[in-house]
């Protein structure tokens, strides 16, 4: 939205977009009707109650409990409506819905690497199709980044050690910006690209430009490369504890307890090995810091994951299609918009 | 200026009266070892944090540490606490010699901790203890080089020697940062003290007046009170 | 009236003559005007960097400086303005001069700390101008690790060391004021009878003595880490950098308050001095500051919502930050209230007042788009936070500083500067700060991240309204300068008490004497007792 040619309001292009601009323009209205109430009195007040003459004082008032009690309870109450909408729209944003497709990307200083399942890749572009919830796990190479895409109002920063992960739906096909938002270095403000929202049938055509197998082929071949395959054997009677079916599933530990094999335990035992040994098992693992690239830690995350057929989101299926037409939106026109 | 009539010496011309400045200087003092409490505080969030995180690597960690120094020096801390009450209470009785006397006792016990902290430090270097790149906590395929009982032998072979040599950096950064800021608080009471004490010499003090002596005993207390909680949680919590 | 405008014999400022009466002065007051000249020299370099940031932004391609120069800038714009101008503003500069005067003591609790607290700032100040020579600094005034810990390789230990260091000044200057204010009132000088401006220094002292060891521990950690290789936050080690963001706002949430309670305590003794009435509900507005000093504590992950941190501790801290915003709001409607059926007039500081109103008003409201969780997701680490910010922190403190110097520079200096020129200046102030700051609200929630160098064109007109703000701002800030310059020569004699203001404070000549009251005055009324047969009664006493 533009006034004069000047934008003065970002394009919706997700889902939660108009949610979120709604709370945004409630909180606008409140805050300009109490910005303007105190404007219009002190204004009032100081016209009204000028000072005539040199001596003159004003009334002795020393307050009014009932008063301060009503502008404390008042504004409290509003408060609390805000906390609440704010929250739930929140928790809204930061699910991801189970069937939500997955995309891995990694910030490093100055770029944006992402991965689909389906073996694309991209540096500082995304492409991602209308209709259906998407899940990007991002991750850092070396310092904070944040991951921002305005146009579908929702960030969430890259962490050294740790994956965070955000969601979103596109709702409308067009190219809009992404931008680092947590400042990390020299280049901060080159760390910026696009995302190309296109309807799913574009999607799919665009997905089979890939080279170099799927993202899990890749994790496979990564997988023999650095020979785990010899001790995580799928019948389970290797050295190491079969991966076939373990993912999102509890995993019963040596030490009695018991976590679920999401991203984070997966990479913490790739990684920092005898953290949490599996239950009957030696520690005989290698650790594998510093010997694993983030984006080759992703692709061995998503072949263990596609060990699982029946646990894991699905990639980008067939259904994709089908999928994106029973979205409300999947109709709209195709044109390739401008960058907003 | 002053409407007040014959007034001590040593009362400032911001006060009206003795007891005023006293009063001033205790809630001063406590402000600011409240300050204090503060600033350990953040170290012990952190160390609170990584424990639960990293408990095997801090156990581990914590075993490898000789406990005999540091319960020598609770010892001689403990010591050089009762040695300053006393001096304390010396200037409160007017003893004059007393007051000096205790007051060279506390700074020399306070010397020998800080001379068996030096020790504790040197044998670190020593086993590249000390975070950084010559850090080594278990050489793969080696004993270790500490004494371990039954469950810290378990601890042991859970852990691969590469994630115990990550990990225990972290206990080992906190104990040097802990111990370290300890020391350098241990040194400012010990400079603290030779003015007191030269002070004291010069018969500065009195029962009338020996606020100095007093607000260097509270830091000195203090400064003990955070190795009472140190010692524990850096030597002996779940050694094994 | 005119009779006893004069400028007495003697006074804080010519008792004492030469370098040394100075730098060596116990003298609260004395020591308020070196840290006025040193923080008024922190301001303009502060204020440099700020232009040369404006003036990048003026096109989008980042031609002006390189990448590097300008994350430079505005790592030493946040550092300098933060620490070594907002922190002690207000606190160190008025508070010092005025806390003894007002509740009726000759100095400061501990005038040798207060002296050393004025060095330590001082050294501080000069390890970040070491820092800022020999190669500036890069981090952010945030200091967020693994950046600054291993990645930066600029002049990170000085300038931390600096802050470090500045730190234990405005630790010992809240020690001294709440001591001060414990133990050296005046007979009579009960805490309700205190003036709000020394309830504001209160809670802010409080903040200062419980908050800054707090940064002050996390620098360390910092520290050694980058200095010995020590690895607390180093995520190869297994160390957490979101730790460091905990410590930090811990720390540096209630920084806010340090700067913007002072600032609201001015307001007050403003609005009730330039209405001639009382506060409306005095007790409501002095355990407001109080409330604002403890909800500030609880609210610091607010600044956390996208770094990771768990849905549910990011409700919780949500639901606490607005807590801040009721005493806050509180406060606006009581200053409201009292000039109801008030006898006003609009002299500068008032003009002020009233800006800081607005402003004010303006940066609270703003917090409350970031304190909610679904909108933060989207405007986090965007131009809408720099906005807000600078509502509260230059909208709020600066204004309110302003107010206030232009209200006590007669007590300081024993003159009037010019009435028409400061209100030419209190105007462009206020017209140049909505010029700046407003477009950003709206570039921030069209999606531009802070901190970049160079942005895509279609936010340029938007920033050039922002540049343009800036320039008439800086004049703003700058005619003040000549004004309080030439009138400490020329300025019309003020006499004690030329606002016909309420306050020990007034009662004394200006300037003061070293010794404030020849003697310890016995208080027996209200503050804001503006009715003449009240008033007189004092007199008799």
């Amino acid at each position: 939205m533009s006034v004069f040619g000047i934008p003065i309001f970002p394009e919706q292009a997700s889902s939660f977009a108009k949610d979120v601009d709604a709370l945004y323009f409630f909180i606008v209205a409140v805050s300009a009707f109490f910005a303007l109430l105190v404007a219009v009195l002190v204004v009032v007040f100081g016209v009204k109650f000028r000072r005539k003459h040199a001596g003159e004082v004003g009334a002795r008032i020393e307050g009014n409990l009932p008063m301060e009690l009503a502008w404390s309870v008042i504004p409290a109450v509003i408060a609390m409506v805000m906390f609440g909408w704010g929250a739930s729209l929140f928790y809204h944003l930061r699910r991801p819905p189970a069937e939500s497709m997955n995309i891995y990307a990694v910030g490093k200083q100055w770029m944006w690497k992402f991965q689909h399942l389906e073996g694309q890749r991209e540096i500082n572009e995304l492409h991602v199709p209308t209709g259906r919830p998407i899940k990007v796990t991002v991750a850092s190479e070396d310092v904070l980044h944040s991951l921002y895409f305005p146009a579908f109002r929702t960030k969430i920063d890259a962490i050294p050690g740790r994956y965070t992960q955000l969601w979103f739906e596109a709702t409308k096909p067009g190219t809009y910006h992404m931008f680092c938002a947590e400042y990390c270095g020299t280049n901060h403000s080159g760390m910026i690209g696009s995302v190309t929202v296109m309807e799913p049938a574009a999607y799919q055509n665009w997905l089979a430009g890939a080279e170099g197998g799927t993202m899990a082929e890749r994790g496979a071949a990564l997988f023999s490369q650095l020979a785990c395959n010899t001790c995580h054997l799928e019948t389970g009677q290797g050295r190491g504890p079969s991966l076939k079916d373990i993912y999102l599933k509890p995993v019963e530990l040596a030490d009695g307890s018991t976590v679920t094999a999401d991203e984070a335990y997966l990479r913490e035992s790739i990684l920092n090995s005898q953290a949490k040994i599996v239950k009957g098992f030696q520690p005989l693992m290698p650790t594998f810091q510093g010997l694993i690239s983030e984006e080759g830690l992703v692709s061995l995350i998503e072949h263990i994951r596609s060990l699982s057929p029946n646990a894991s989101a699905p990639g980008a299926p067939a259904a994709a299609g089908a999928a994106g037409a029973a979205s409300p939106t999947g109709a709209t026109n195709q044109t390739p918009g401008t960058v907003r | 200026m002053h409407a007040h009539a014959a007034h001590h010496p040593a009362l400032q011309h911001q006060f009206q009266t003795m007891s005023q400045q006293k009063e001033s200087a205790v809630l001063g003092m406590w402000a600011f070892l409240l300050t204090e409490v503060l600033f350990f505080g953040g170290l012990f969030m952190a160390y609170m944090l990584y424990r639960t995180w990293y408990h095997d690597a801090f156990v581990l960690a914590s075993t490898s540490i000789t406990i005999f120094w540091g319960l020598l020096n609770t010892v001689v801390l403990i010591g050089s606490s009762l040695t300053m009450a006393l001096a304390v209470r010396s200037a409160q009785i007017n003893q004059r010699k007393a007051t000096v006397m205790w007051l060279i006792a506390t700074m020399v016990l306070g010397t020998v901790f800080l001379g068996v902290k030096v020790i504790e430090y040197a044998d670190k270097f020593e086993h590249h203890h000390v975070p950084g790149p010559e850090y080594a906590f278990i050489e793969p395929g080696h004993e270790p080089i500490f004494e371990l009982g039954p469950h810290g032998r378990e601890l042991l072979e859970r852990n691969s020697a590469e994630s115990l040599n990550r990990t225990t950096q972290i206990f080992f950064s906190l104990y040097f940062t802990m111990t370290g800021l300890h020391a350098l608080h241990m040194i400012i009471g010990i400079g603290l003290m030779c003015v007191i004490t030269w002070m004291a010499w010069k018969g500065r003090f009195s029962s009338e007046y020996y606020t100095p002596v007093e607000m260097s005993g509270l830091y000195w207390h203090f400064v003990d009170i955070v190795w009472i909680f140190l010692f524990p949680l850096l030597y002996l919590i779940d050694r094994s | 009236m005119d009779a006893i405008r004069t400028i007495p014999a003697t006074h804080y400022l010519n008792n004492g003559h030469g370098l040394a009466s100075w730098l060596l002065t116990k003298d609260h007051k004395r020591i308020a005007i070196m840290y006025l000249v040193t923080i008024s020299f922190f301001f303009f370099l502060g204020g440099l960097m700020a232009a040369g940031i404006r003036l990048e932004l003026a096109t989008p391609q980042g031609d002006f400086v390189a990448a590097d120069t300008y994350n430079k800038m505005f790592t030493l714009h946040g550092v300098i303005m933060v620490f070594f101008f907002l922190i002690p503003s207000i606190p160190a500069v008025l508070g010092n001069f005025l806390i003894p005067p007002m509740i009726g003591a000759r100095d400061l609790a501990f005038p040798r700390i207060n002296l050393l607290s004025y060095y330590l700032y001082l050294v501080g100040g000069m390890f970040t101008l070491g820092a800022m020579l020999s190669g500036g600094v890069d981090t952010g005034w945030t200091f967020y690790t693994p950046y600054s810990a291993a990645a930066s390789n600029t002049s990170v230990i000085p300038t931390a060391l600096g802050v470090f260091i500045a730190g234990f000044s405005s630790i010992l200057t809240g020690l001294n004021f709440i001591v001060t204010i414990h133990r050296m009132r005046a007979p009579g000088m009960t805490w309700f009878r205190l003036p709000l401006f020394v309830w504001a220094h209160y809670a802010t002292s409080l903040i200062q003595v419980l908050g800054t060891p707090v940064i002050a521990i996390t620098i360390v950690m910092l520290g050694v880490e980058r200095a010995f290789g020590f690895g607390i936050f180093d995520p190869a080690r297994g160390g957490d950098p979101v730790l460091f963001q905990h410590l930090f706002w811990f720390y540096s949430h209630p920084a806010v308050y340090i700067m913007i309670l002072p600032a609201l305590g001015v307001m007050s003794e403003l609005i009730a001095n330039f209405s001639k009435k009382k506060i409306f509900g005095y007790s409501f507005v002095a355990f407001s500051s109080l409330a604002i000093a403890v909800f500030g504590f609880i609210v610091w992950a607010h600044h956390m919502f996208v770094s990771g941190i768990s849905v549910y501790a990011a409700m919780v801290f949500s639901f606490l930050s607005f807590s801040v915003a009721i005493p806050s709001a509180v406060k606006v409607f009581n200053w409201t209230a009292t000039l109801y059926k008030g006898a006003i007039s609009f002299e500068t500081p008032m003009l002020y007042a009233y800006g800081f109103m607005g402003l004010f008003a303006i940066g609270g409201l703003t917090g409350l788009f970031l304190a909610t969780l679904g909108t933060d997701i989207h405007m986090h680490d965007t131009y809408f936070v720099v906005a807000h910010f600078h509502y509260i922190m230059v909208g709020g403190a600066i204004m309110g500083y302003l107010g206030g110097l232009h209200f006590w520079w007669p007590k300081m200096t024993g003159r009037m500067y010019s009435e028409f020129l400061s209100r030419i200046s209190a105007i462009l102030v206020f017209v140049g700060f909505n010029l700046t700051f407003f477009p950003q609200f709206i570039v921030g929630y069209l999606g531009m991240p802070r901190r970049y160098h160079a942005y895509p064109d279609e936010f340029q007109v938007l920033n050039v309204l922002s540049s343009a703000g800036a320039s008439v701002l800086g004049l703003g800030y700058l005619l003040p300068v000549i004004y309080f310059v030439y009138s400490l020569k020329r300025g019309e004699v003020a006499g004690p008490n030329p606002w016909g203001a309420s306050g020990l404070e007034w009662e004394i000549p200006s300037p003061p004497p070293t010794e404030n009251f020849a003697v310890i005055p016995r208080v027996t009324t209200e503050p804001y007792e503006f009715t003449p047969h009240v008033a007189r009664e004092r007199e008799l006493v």
